[in-house]
């Protein structure tokens, strides 16, 4: 992937221009000037202007991952934000949220701004999540207040579940105060144990200790009603069973705070994909059954789950390459989301329309933070994702531009491929 | 008794205050709430008038000082004291309408004693009735009104009422 | 002349009653005035300061305001490790009751302690703070520190500012202020705002800045150390930064707002040492309207009425 700063004028010509804010699709040009926005759709092609040829490439926005971990400050061997920044780039992503489970952990505000100013000399926009209790240790809150004036745009402890339920509830509480999400891994952690995968047939086979759906869809429905009792906005993150959709489903009827994000991995794989033992499938939630797989799609498809988020969990080769039991939890995702739910969502299953996938990569998931969403606007600085959306492409390690290479899809198939990524003042080619 | 009888009385308690006491300097009018107060400044204005000197006044409430705090509740209907001045070496008149059983002039004495120790405490009253529980005297008297005890004498000053009169009611079965 | 016999606590309190401590209340503001301050008014009467919680500032109030009246005061400190719940309670309360005592100033952690004490003994019983259930004479004295500034209650608005959960102080202001016709809004971390509140009849506001905007007058209530290691408050810079009464947020509004505060205070914390001590604020005030009404209350409970008297 190539990395170039942008020129002073830039014409993206003959694209189809997908605008998913203002749900309109038309053929047409994007102009930049100075890296922002000058003109979208019929342009007065101004002279010297340096041209893109976009035919038959989709213009649209540049997508907004709200879980990622880049792994800094602590594990810089894992991953950095400027790595990151390249595997987002290469994913078509112009804006991620970091997660604050690095070592130390994002809890205070010194560490928060930590990430911000860093954040400044990268090529996409990043924002620091705050840990909702202090060392993620699940008793004492953090200063949030003081955390999100320093920038933090969501509270969550990602990785370690908030076990007590009274601490949740004033976390919740809490966080009406600045009236920010907060996201908890909601997993019981009595109730998944050891176990490494999905508890079901496949486990059983397999003789895998199991972590059944039940696990997840417990915690979930606690801190649904928790969340409706405190008014305050939770975000469920990795949805991936289908009784936690039901119980989504059910909640989002009388509560419109609360939002759901669901991963390429949990929409594209099954648990019956774990018997090659592949590390890189063990995920926290792991992937489940066939049947939780089809709720999910059917739950993106109508509106229970607002976003798609990789969870871009990047370890390295020493964390990955050993027994089942003793891998790390979690794989990279940047590179390979698009191409994976494309294929899930637009062409083969679900035969959602490529406008609403885009949706669920941009502007939702902006709405839920509160980021600008409406990217063509004039003047506004360019996030632009150009993409083909019918190109099959065999996924290998060329692809990978992440610092870790912890990813399942070598060899898949995958459709639809990212060509060009605009971001802060830099276009990036793959 | 009418206004003018009233206005008279006061002209002359005022005389025979100043004449007891030499110089008017040492003086301190004390009213006591309420019609006690407004004849305290009525005396005061007119020692003016005669004598050209200004005397200080204060007034006192004599609730919280009531000997018969065992047997009633009372509420307080006013402010409450304000003597702002030093006491010493000043000769304190105390001032009210009525003198009767002189309970109410005791409990003055006791609010008196709360702000100060002055040299001497003389009384002037607009009416005398008669009647004492305690051994307390008038220095000063309007208008001697000897009564039975199934008798009452209403004073009321235009100050605070309609004008200036005091009278006699018997009270019937 | 009160219609309750006891003063356990301001809900449902009739406001005519309210209304009538604090008028007599200023009479008594006026004998604290004088050089001697004291009157006769319930010289014979005993009462008992029956105090199961640590308090120094409540208890000499409440000792000040009895021997100011007259009356023989006798005080019961426990800590309450000491004492059994329950059984030794009621113990202690007929033990007093079979000394012929007119009256019992009781201070305990548990809420309805008061309540449970009028049922085992006959003399008055006045709540000097029942747990995190009520605080009626600091709301009074409160009531009456506002008339005194605004020369009437009906019509106020008035912020009630910090851990409104754990607060008789707040609960008992609530109370006392609806009843008077005032206007409440509870501003303090959500977290430590009772959930239900609202049913009281007052509004809740969690931006300190927008009820500085709105208030007539701002109480602000101590926020606890021991909440910091509970998980309930983060740390102190950062109750400070979104709650505190600092001079920097109250000069960035400019606006004339009294401030008050039930004591005892933590400066730096929820008000900076300045505020503390600057005009605007009456938390002397407070204290000495403290002594004026409860004495004020101990006069109309307890005055007269004649003490027993030995056959002679």
């Amino acid at each position: 992937m190539k990395i170039e700063k942008l020129a002073k004028d830039l014409l993206l010509i003959n694209g189809k221009i997908i605008d998913p804010h203002n749900r309109k699709t038309f053929d047409g040009d994007v102009w930049l000037k100075n890296g922002k926005i000058a003109g979208v759709g019929d342009v007065n092609t101004p002279k010297g202007a340096e041209k893109i040829d976009c035919s038959g490439k989709v213009i649209t926005h540049g997508f907004c991952d709200l879980h990622v971990h880049f792994r800094e400050p602590g594990r810089e061997d894992k991953e950095t934000l400027k790595t990151g920044s390249r595997a987002a780039l290469a994913g078509g992503f112009t804006r991620v949220c970091v997660m604050p489970n690095t070592h130390p952990p994002l809890d205070t505000p010194e560490s928060i701004n930590f990430i911000r100013e860093k954040a400044q000399e990268c090529p996409i926009h990043i924002h620091p999540i705050g840990a909702v209790t202090k060392s993620q240790g699940g008793n004492d809150i953090t200063e949030m207040g003081l955390m999100h004036r320093e920038g933090a745009v969501a509270f969550s402890d990602d990785g370690i579940p908030i076990q007590d339920g009274a601490m949740m509830r004033i976390a919740l509480e809490y966080s009406t105060l600045m009236n920010v999400p907060v996201i908890n891994h909601a997993e019981d952690e009595c109730l998944r144990a050891e176990g490494v995968m999905n508890e079901g047939i496949v486990s059983n086979h397999l003789g895998l200790p199991g972590n059944p759906d039940f696990a997840e869809s417990t915690m979930v429905h606690r801190d649904l009603e928790l969340a409706k009792f405190t008014g305050a906005r939770l975000h469920v993150p990795h949805v991936s069973s289908a009784k936690s959709v039901q119980h989504i489903r059910g909640m989002k009827k009388i509560n419109e705070k609360v939002t759901a994000e669901v991963t390429p991995h949990h929409l594209y794989f099954n648990d019956e994909a774990l018997r090659s033992f592949d590390t890189n499938l063990k995920v926290a939630p792991p992937i489940r059954t066939e049947q939780d797989r089809k709720a999910l799609l059917e739950a993106v498809k109508d509106g229970t789950i607002d976003c798609i988020a990789t969870d871009h969990a990047p370890h390295t080769i020493e964390d990955k390459e050993t027994t089942f039991d003793l891998a790390s939890f979690g794989m990279i995702g940047l590179e390979s989301c698009f191409g994976a739910v494309c294929k899930v969502l637009v062409v083969n299953e679900m035969a959602i329309a490529l406008e609403e996938l885009i949706r669920l990569l941009t502007v939702k998931p902006r709405n839920i933070m509160g980021f600008e969403a409406d990217l063509f606007q004039v003047g506004i600085p360019a996030e632009i994702a150009i993409l083909d959306p019918t190109k099959d492409w065999v996924f290998d390690s060329t692809h990978v531009q992440s610092r870790s290479v912890n990813s399942p899809y070598y060899g898949e198939t995958l459709t639809g491929r990212v060509e060009m990524t605009i971001s802060r003042g830099y276009i990036a080619s793959n | 008794m009418d206004a003018m009888a009233v206005e008279r009385s006061v002209t002359r308690l005022s005389h025979e205050i100043l004449e007891k006491n030499g110089s008017p300097e040492k003086i301190v009018l004390i009213g006591i709430h309420k019609r006690g107060v407004p004849l305290a400044a009525r005396i005061q204005a007119k020692i003016h008038e005669i004598s050209g000197a200004e005397l200080q006044q204060g007034s006192l409430d004599i609730t919280f000082h009531r000997d018969d705090y065992r047997e009633r509740l009372v509420i307080p209907q006013v402010k409450g004291s304000d003597v702002p001045f030093s006491l010493d070496e000043k000769v304190a008149v105390l001032v009210d309408d009525v003198l009767y059983t002189g309970r109410t002039i005791r409990a003055a004495l006791d609010v008196l004693n709360s702000f100060g120790r002055a040299s001497k405490v003389q009384l002037a009253v607009l009416v005398d009735r008669g009647h004492r529980e305690l051994p307390v005297r008038a220095d000063f008297v309007g208008k001697n009104i000897p009564t039975h005890e199934d008798e009452h004498v209403h004073v009321e000053l235009r100050e605070t009422d309609e004008d200036d009169r005091v009278f006699l009611i018997r009270i019937q079965d | 002349m009160l219609q309750q016999k006891h003063l356990l606590g301001l809900e449902g309190y009739p406001s005519e009653d309210i209304q009538s401590i604090i008028d007599t209340a200023f009479n008594f503001r006026e004998v604290l005035d004088r050089p001697i301050k004291k009157v006769p008014s319930l010289q014979g009467v005993t009462i008992v300061n029956l105090f199961f919680e640590n308090s120094t500032r409540t208890r000499i109030s409440f000792e000040l305001a009895q021997k100011r009246l007259s009356a023989d005061t006798v005080n019961f400190s426990s800590s309450s490790s000491s004492l059994k719940k329950g059984e030794s309670f009621k113990d202690t309360a007929q033990n007093i009751e079979a000394m012929k005592i007119d009256a019992t100033v009781m201070r305990h952690p548990t809420p309805g302690a008061p309540q449970h004490l009028t049922e085992f003994i006959d003399a008055v019983v006045i709540n000097a703070g029942d747990g995190t259930h009520e605080h009626p004479t600091q709301a009074i004295l409160d009531m009456m520190s506002l008339h005194e500034k605004f020369g009437k209650l009906k019509g106020l608005k008035v912020g009630i500012l910090g851990d409104i959960s754990h607060s008789r102080v707040a609960l008992s202001n609530i109370y006392g202020l609806i009843t008077m016709g005032v206007e409440v809004t509870l501003c303090g971390p959500p977290n430590l705002i009772p959930p239900f509140i609202r049913n009281l009849g007052v509004n809740v506001n969690y931006n300190v800045d927008e009820v500085i905007e709105w208030a007539d007058a701002l109480n602000v209530l101590r926020i606890q150390r021991e909440r910091m290691g509970l998980g309930l408050v983060p740390s102190i810079r950062e109750y400070r930064a979104m709650f505190g009464i600092t001079k920097e947020r109250l000069d960035h509004h400019k606006k004339e707002i009294v401030i008050m505060h039930p004591g005892p205070m933590n400066r730096g914390v929820e008000i900076d040492g300045s505020v503390a001590d600057s005009d605007q604020a009456i938390i002397l005030d407070q204290v000495l309207n403290g002594v004026a009404s409860r004495m004020a209350i101990l006069y109309l409970l307890c005055g007269g009425k004649s003490s027993e008297k030995e056959e002679s």
